[in-house]
């Protein structure tokens, strides 16, 4: 069943007068249970995606396309809505912990605050709520830590509070934006435990946006490759059999990776001005006339697995 | 479970806040003695002591320059000047005015309430305008409301604050008789009722504590307004957004107590300049509190009320300023202990 | 160059033009007392009108000029010399020094500015030059502070200790090397202070311990203008606005150069 389903989504941000393309034309869906894997380089447009999942973009000039979570179109709601949705049904986890909790109030509070909001609880009922959610993310001590500040815990513990607060109201979704970018090895490794764990558990839908295929490959269903604000290529079985150009450059790059690597050359193009045609071409070691002119569409090459490329088919040759 | 060591940790925590404020004390002592020392070389300002004493002033007679003479021990040498003088600005004694002859200290202290309360309620004043505008200014930087306070706060950089004095009693004593200009009775003062005298003070404390509002004002609502957008970007605030906590209770919950502390510092900072003013606005609006008693006492060459009112200001700011640092080390989680 | 600085530059320009070539536009003697036209108010004659002793205050205005613009360049010059000096000693020695200077800052920042100024007029003659100077005496800590914070920042640079290695002295490192990369700072705090100093000479002037009459200064015609404010609001309107609009330049153009 498909619990997200986005389309076409475009989000343009204005800078002076110049535009911003940030998400241009991006598509995709999320099933109940998976996980999703969104990746690419930094500037590529992930960000953004994931936040105006929920509409939180609130200075985008442009917001655009289809955004359906359980069929409500999102992107219509009103903003006394949306927060019904946010942190109840769809909650995220950013990528510094430590400076995505307020620092100026309890983690206790904090997580109390969320918890008696989304769901009809008392004051006490919410406490004994989250001391339990804080157990379960395997925080030490949590009578004492419920009343620490966050600069009083590490950034591996701080990202747990905020798996915490995010599961606390039981979420159908969990957006996570590079949770374990900032965090050291050891605990990156029990961070990506701890949520593979939990959704098993709860059944839980995740999209798991980083530029560490590394960490994707051991945890997601699906992939999606973002470049130059679009998808590009978008499926099952990415990681064995890479259709696009820019994947197999990207996956190339990976440790353990067999086979001749290809280096990138050139730049991720300004978001002011994006290359004609297929916005890679630039950088594309087997470009063709085609890709300057004419901008490829996403096309099914193999079951469940789509890509955006004009010479994907030779690339496979 | 029991809180029982929570308790205890509590109770830690608060005797580290005493500890912070005695450490806090302790630093005082070489700012006060820093304090001393340069009022100290301020009497010595004019090259050629104790010489300039007859050219300096025909204002002074020849009596007044021995008594001052007499009272800094200018015969004798430098160090010894300084000493002894300190000696007796440790209890507080200045001397006695030369104008009336009563204790400096004495008539000092019958000035300072007039001036404290005057400064506190400007200080509310500034916040009670400042904060709002600052604000609404930070939640659509840019917007008609920015534009316009910037443009207010511009000008209010640029305005001398006696000059606005001028103008306000112009329009609104004089021209339109709406409120009184001068002292902090009237006339019939004595035969009002209890809530009638009140009422009578008020009407003479509207115009001073404007005029002492308003030089801090723009620059508050300034920081205000910096803090706020500068708090309002911060990742918190979209975690906030994410978790689904409404736009009013994410502004004035979680940005604002973060964008609060900070200010806590710069109303501190903001103490000397409005004791500072109260020598302009208590002169135009002939107000009987320290900052008259200053300027009155310099136009007679009064020097021992001039000296004594510069040690007790910078005292006065100090205390201020620990006051405010204290404040700041109790709200912020944060900063604590250091 | 964007409109703050145009606009503030404007205006500086007017009033130094004003200033250098007032002995030629004045109408009259800023001096010349005219009894028979006492407290007239602006007329075609008497375009700003006249003060208590009949004379002209658009003269007297001009003349003010020079003082308002003196006073901003002379006290800024002198705290820029005390601050540039401490904040650099500071900055770039570190540790006593640098400890007991800032506490020296901490100390001059703990007196109400008006309190010291009043105490130091009290105990000087009160002349121009007094005046410029212990206005620039009572408001360096800021750009020692400034300075400081700019050095300290500037001494971990690479091309200082390229300086370093090859050699040059402490003198050399920090006038060449070090205090040219803190100027754009430096520049704004001093075009703000110069407003700050005006505003601070036209109060003390005010309050009768500045400038002293005869010599014309905006803040002693608006102290003589208050004596007379039922009955001649013109002596109190114009010399107040000039002094805003003269301000008003110096921050509009510190301003501008900050971005």
């Amino acid at each position: 069943m498909i619990i997200l389903d986005v389309k076409n989504l475009k989000v343009y941000f204005s800078r002076g007068k110049k535009l911003i393309k940030a998400v241009d034309g991006v598509s995709f869906s999320i099933k109940q249970g998976e996980t999703l894997g969104l990746a690419g380089e930094s500037g590529s447009g992930k960000t953004v995606t994931a936040l105006s999942l929920t509409k939180l973009i609130s200075e985008a000039k442009f917001l655009g396309g289809e955004v359906v979570f359980k069929q409500k179109d999102i992107l219509a709601l009103a903003s006394s809505q949306l927060q019904k949705i946010r942190g109840k049904e769809i909650a995220y986890i950013f990528q510094n912990p430590a400076s995505s909790l307020n620092p100026v109030f309890r983690i206790g509070s904090q997580m109390v605050e969320i918890i008696m909001m989304h769901q009809n609880k008392s004051k006490k009922e919410a406490k004994s709520c989250a001391l339990k959610m804080l157990q379960r993310v395997g925080i030490p001590d949590v009578q004492k830590n419920f009343e620490s500040y966050p600069h009083q815990l590490s950034g591996g513990m701080n990202q747990r509070v905020m798996i915490a607060m995010a599961l606390s109201c039981q979420p159908s979704l969990l957006i996570a934006d590079e949770p374990t970018t900032n965090l050291d090895l050891t605990t990156q490794a029990q961070i990506l435990e701890l949520l593979q764990k939990i959704k098993h558990e709860q059944n839980l839908s995740l999209l798991f946006i980083t530029h560490n295929l590394e960490i994707l490959k051991r945890l997601v269903d699906r992939l999606a490759i973002m470049y130059a604000a679009q998808i590009v290529e978008f499926g099952e079985n990415l990681f064995e059999h890479p259709l696009h150009p820019y994947t197999q450059a990207l996956l190339s790059a990976q440790p353990g990776f067999e086979g001749r690597s290809q280096i990138l050359k050139g730049e991720v193009p300004s978001p002011f001005d994006f290359p004609a045609g297929c916005r890679f071409h630039p950088r594309c070691p087997f470009k063709k006339a085609i890709c300057e002119q004419e901008e490829p569409l996403m096309q099914e090459r193999e079951k469940g697995h789509f890509v955006a490329c004009h010479v994907a088919e030779n690339v496979v040759k | 479970m029991g809180f029982g060591h929570w308790d205890l940790f509590r109770v830690i925590r608060n005797s580290t806040m005493l500890l912070y404020f005695f450490k806090r004390l302790f630093n005082l002592v070489p700012l006060l003695l820093g304090i001393t020392i340069i009022s100290f070389a301020v009497i010595h300002l004019a090259p050629g002591r104790p010489a300039y004493l007859k050219e300096m002033d025909p204002r002074i007679s020849l009596e007044a320059q021995e008594r001052l003479m007499k009272l800094y021990d200018l015969d004798k040498p430098l160090l010894k000047q300084y000493l002894n003088w300190l000696k007796r600005v440790v209890r507080l004694d200045f001397g006695n005015s030369f104008v009336d002859g009563r204790k400096v200290i004495v008539r000092l202290r019958e000035r300072l309430p007039i001036t404290l309360l005057i400064n506190i309620l400007a200080m509310g004043l500034i916040i009670g305008i400042a904060l709002p505008v600052g604000i609404i200014s930070a939640l659509k930087p840019g917007g008609l409301f920015d534009k316009w306070t910037t443009f207010f706060v511009f000008l209010g950089f640029s305005l001398p604050a006696f000059w606005l004095a001028l103008l306000l009693m112009l329009l609104l004593g004089i021209k339109l008789n709406w409120l009184p200009i001068s002292g902090l009775r009237s006339f019939d003062h004595h035969q009002l009722s209890f809530w009638g005298r009140n009422l009578d003070l008020l009407k003479h404390l509207i115009l001073p504590v404007s005029v002492a509002a308003f030089g801090g004002l723009a620059g508050f609502s300034r920081y205000v307004r910096g803090n706020m957008i500068g708090v309002l970007k911060q990742d918190y605030i979209r975690a906030a957004y994410a978790q689904g906590i409404d736009k009013k209770r994410v502004v004035y919950k979680y940005a604002l107590k973060n964008a609060l502390l900070p200010l806590i510092t710069i109303l501190g900072l903001s103490i000397p300049g409005l004791i500072g003013g109260s020598i302009i606005f208590e002169s135009i609006f002939a107000i009987p509190g320290m900052g008259r008693l200053l300027y009155n006492s310099t136009m007679a060459r009064d020097y021992p009320v001039i000296m004594g009112g510069l040690v007790i200001g910078a005292v006065l700011t100090l205390l201020g300023n620990l006051l405010a640092d204290l404040c700041y080390a109790w709200a912020d989680p944060r900063i604590r202990y250091e | 160059m964007n409109k703050l600085i145009l606009f503030g530059i404007s205006i500086i320009a007017v009033l130094v033009l004003l200033a250098v070539f007032a002995p030629f536009i004045s109408p009259y003697n800023p001096q010349a007392i005219d009894v028979e036209n006492i407290l007239s108010p602006p007329n075609r004659v008497h375009i700003l009108g006249t003060d208590s002793l009949g004379r002209d205050l658009f003269s007297r205005m001009l003349y003010g000029t020079r003082v308002s613009l003196e006073v901003g360049l002379v006290a800024v010059s002198v705290s820029l010399i005390i601050g540039v000096l401490l904040g650099s000693l500071a900055g770039y020695w570190g540790g006593r020094v640098d400890n007991l200077i800032m506490r020296f800052v901490d100390i001059m920042l703990c007196f109400p500015t008006f309190f010291l100024l009043l105490a130091m007029v009290a105990f000087l003659r009160a002349t121009i030059f007094n005046i410029m100077l212990i206005i620039g005496l009572t408001s360096w800590m800021g750009i020692a502070r400034l300075v400081r914070a700019e050095v300290l920042s500037i001494k971990e640079k690479d091309f200082v200790r390229y300086a370093k290695a090859m050699g040059a002295g402490n003198f050399k490192i920090i006038s060449r090397h070090i205090l040219p990369n803190a100027l754009p700072p430096v520049l704004v705090a001093a075009v703000l202070g110069m407003g700050g100093a005006i505003l601070t000479e036209s109060a003390l002037s005010f309050l009768g311990l500045g400038v002293q009459p005869p010599t014309a200064s905006w803040g002693n015609i608006l102290m003589e203008g208050k004596a007379v404010i039922d009955i001649g609001w013109w002596l109190t309107l114009f010399p107040g606005m000039a002094i805003l609009v003269t301000v008003l330049g110096y921050n509009l153009l510190g301003e501008g150069l900050r971005k």
